[in-house]
């Protein structure tokens, strides 16, 4: 095992870089965040649109 | 039976669906754009889009990729638009709100969602379809409407780009710090 210095997440020779992680976690950071106010409208007009 | 009354299972489910890729909308179209509330508009109105069109989607096909594919063309004609309407560069404005957006996201976040906006567009779009969001290299192609081999090679590239802005960053940092 090589000692990486911290803070720096050095990519592995044959495995995933990385920074192939830190990409997933931000993408999952915003999809496990809650649907925001902004998309009540939204919710309630597909709600809405159901009887239409 | 009161079958009549009830709304038609099929808009039901499309409904159940659709609201289930909204939060993957959210992340692929902050990702594209870099930008919270721009994204957040983005994925209201691919969902009335995708809602509108329900009838031209084959249940049991992937949700994900039909609505990421009208996401994408909604943020590409919006682009144009905004191009249009505005003398002010994109890439400026964008760079701008990343900043101010930077300084509440955790660091190593940071650094990535930094890094992801130095790339060239369509490289970013790819690593987001297929790093990110999880998708094939056939449906993302689908997505993106291009070619298999276009999409592995804007990977490629992308992935390249990241590896190298990643690498370099701390020690462009460091060497700095020493010279000052």
């Amino acid at each position: 095992m090589p000692g990486l210095p911290p803070g720096i997440e050095a990519p592995p020779k044959d495995g995933e870089p990385g920074w192939a992680s830190g990409l997933r976690k931000l993408y999952n950071s915003v999809v496990e965040e809650p649907l925001p106010d902004s998309f009540q409208d939204l919710l309630k007009k597909l709600d809405d649109s159901g009887d239409a | 039976m009161p079958e009549r009354i009830t709304p038609c299972p099929a808009d039901e489910s499309f409904r159940r669906e659709l609201l289930t890729v909204l939060p993957h909308l959210r992340a692929f179209a902050r990702g594209l754009c870099g930008r919270p509330d721009f994204a957040d508009d983005l994925v209201q109105e691919t969902a009335i889009k995708a809602w509108t069109a329900r009838e031209r989607y084959q249940a049991g096909t992937n949700m994900r990729a039909w609505t990421f594919a009208i996401l994408r063309n909604h943020y590409l004609s919006e682009l144009r638009r905004s191009r249009r309407q505005t003398d002010l560069d994109d890439g400026v404005a964008e760079r701008l709100l990343i900043m101010e957006a930077d300084q509440e996201a955790p660091l190593h976040l940071d650094d990535m969602e930094h890094a992801l906006h130095q790339l060239a567009p369509e490289r970013r779009e790819a690593v987001l379809l297929i790093g990110a969001s999880g998708f094939s290299y056939e449906e993302a192609a689908g997505i993106a409407g291009c070619p298999v081999g276009t999409m592995k090679s804007r990977v490629a590239r992308a992935r390249a780009d990241l590896a190298r802005i990643l690498d370099s960053e701390p020690q462009k940092t460091i060497a700095d710090s020493r010279a000052g």
